[in-house]
C-alpha cells in the first residue's frame, strides 16, 4: 500500500472534522474601531517629529503589532518599525505604548483603553533613526562591556559543567532577558545620562556574576563599581515595571550593589 | 518613579530653605537688630503656609529616605517597595494632620 492510498482511505483526524457552528469555536471574534496615534519621524523629510492618527477596525484578538502591520500593509507603507518573531521572544519591537514601554507583540489592544487614541512612539533615551526605530548601538555597547559570556580559568572539561539546582536558581531570573531595551529606555537616569550602563547591562552581568561556573565575577563587579555603573541606579523601579519578561530588574541591580559592597557573590 | 521625583523635588526645596536659613541665621553675627527685623518679616500667613509646605517636604523626604535605605539594605525591600511607599504616605498623613492643625491655628488664630 502506498502512502497516498493510506491518506485516502484512512479516516480524517479529529481536528479536521467539520464541527457545527454551535460546538467548539467561540463564534465570531468581536471587532472594534481604534485610533492609533503614532509619533512619526523621517529625517529625510523633516527634522521634526509629528503625531499621525490612523483609524483602524481591529479584532478582539489583535495586538498593537497587528495594528502597526495593518497600517504598514494597507494604509501607509512608509511607517517603519522593527519586529522579528512577533511572539515576545526576539525583543525587537519594544516601544512606548500609552506612555509605557512594552512589546507591541505582547500588548493586546483590548487591554488598552480603546475609547481614547492609543499612542505609540519610539523608546526614549536612544537616538531615533526613523519612526519607531532607534539606534540600539549605545545599548549594546554597554552590554558588550560587561562581558556577557562564560569566562572560566580552569581546563575545559570533557563533559558538561555541573551545577546544583540551587546554584542555577541563584541567577534564574536574569537568564530571561531578551535585550529588548524596554528597561534601559524606561530609566530616567539613562534618559539624562547616556553613559549609564543601564538596567539591561547590569541584569546580564548579574546572570554571569552569580553563575557558579563563571570565574570572572570580580572583573564584572569592578566594571560596574563605577560612577556610571550600578551606583547610578536610583531605585525608581521603572525598569522592573517595564520588563516584558517580568524580571525583577531593580532586585538584580540591588544584588550586584550588595556584592560590590561585601565582595561576596 | 513618582516617589523618586517627589524625593528630588523635596530635596531641592529643603536645599533652598537651608540656604536661606544659613543666611538669615548668620545675620545674628552681623547685628542682632537686623536679625530680629528679618525674622520679624516671617510672621505673616504667607510664610506660615510656606513653613507648612517646608515641613510637608521634610517629612516626606525623611520617611521616603528611610524607604530607600530599606530598599538598599533590607533583603525584602525590593519586593515590598510599593507597600513601603504606601507606608510612607500613611506616615506622612499621620504626621502632617496634627502638625497642620496646630500650625494653621497659630497662623490664622490671630495671635
Amino acid at each position: 500500500m502506498s502512502p497516498i492510498e493510506t491518506a485516502e482511505t484512512a479516516p480524517e483526524p479529529a481536528s479536521k472534522i467539520e464541527l457545527p457552528a454551535h460546538v467548539g469555536g467561540g463564534g465570531e471574534i468581536p471587532t472594534f474601531n481604534i485610533t492609533l496615534r503614532v509619533r512619526r519621524y523621517n529625517p529625510e523629510i523633516s527634522e521634526d517629529f509629528s503625531w499621525e492618527d490612523y483609524e483602524l477596525t481591529m479584532y478582539g484578538t489583535d495586538r498593537v503589532l497587528d495594528a502597526l502591520h495593518k497600517i504598514k500593509w494597507e494604509h501607509d507603507g512608509s511607517l517603519s518599525f522593527r519586529r522579528s518573531c512577533a511572539h515576545g521572544v526576539c525583543g525587537s519591537d519594544a516601544m512606548r505604548i500609552n506612555g509605557r514601554n512594552r512589546l507591541a507583540c505582547k500588548t493586546l489592544l483590548k487591554d488598552l483603553d480603546t475609547k481614547k487614541p492609543i499612542t505609540v512612539e519610539a523608546i526614549k533615551g536612544l537616538p531615533v533613526e526613523k519612526d519607531l526605530i532607534v539606534d540600539m548601538e549605545p545599548f549594546f555597547q554597554s552590554y558588550r562591556e560587561i562581558m556577557p559570556f562564560l569566562i572560566n580559568k580552569g581546563h575545559e572539561p570533557t563533559r558538561e559543567r555541573l551545577q546544583s539546582a540551587e546554584e542555577r536558581a541563584r541567577f534564574d531570573d536574569t537568564t530571561k532577558c531578551i535585550l529588548c531595551a524596554a528597561c534601559t529606555s524606561s530609566c530616567p537616569v539613562f534618559w539624562t545620562d547616556g553613559q549609564y550602563f543601564g538596567p539591561a547591562a547590569i541584569v546580564n552581568a548579574h546572570r554571569f556574576i552569580f553563575d557558579s561556573r563563571d570565574d570572572a565575577g570580580d572583573m564584572r563587579l569592578e566594571i560596574l563599581n563605577d560612577k556610571e555603573g550600578v551606583w547610578r541606579c536610583r531605585t525608581t523601579f521603572n525598569c522592573t515595571e517595564a520588563c516584558p519578561r517580568g524580571i525583577q530588574v531593580t532586585q538584580a541591580i540591588s544584588e550586584v550593589k550588595q556584592a560590590i559592597l561585601s565582595r561576596r557573590v | 518613579m513618582w516617589s523618586w521625583v517627589g524625593h528630588r523635588i523635596t530635596g531641592v526645596v529643603i536645599f533652598f530653605f537651608l540656604l536661606v536659613h544659613v543666611l538669615d541665621t548668620s545675620l545674628v553675627r552681623v547685628s542682632p537688630e537686623a536679625y530680629n527685623a528679618v525674622i520679624g518679616t516671617y510672621k505673616n500667613p504667607i510664610m506660615g503656609l510656606g513653613e507648612a509646605g517646608l515641613v510637608a517636604a521634610i517629612v516626606f523626604h525623611a520617611f521616603n529616605g528611610l524607604r530607600i535605605i530599606a530598599i538598599d539594605f533590607w533583603k525584602k525591600g525590593n519586593k515590598y517597595q510599593a507597600q513601603l511607599l504606601w507606608a510612607v504616605l500613611i506616615l506622612w498623613v499621620v504626621a502632617m494632620v496634627p502638625f497642620l492643625i496646630r500650625q494653621l491655628s497659630i497662623v490664622f488664630g490671630g495671635n
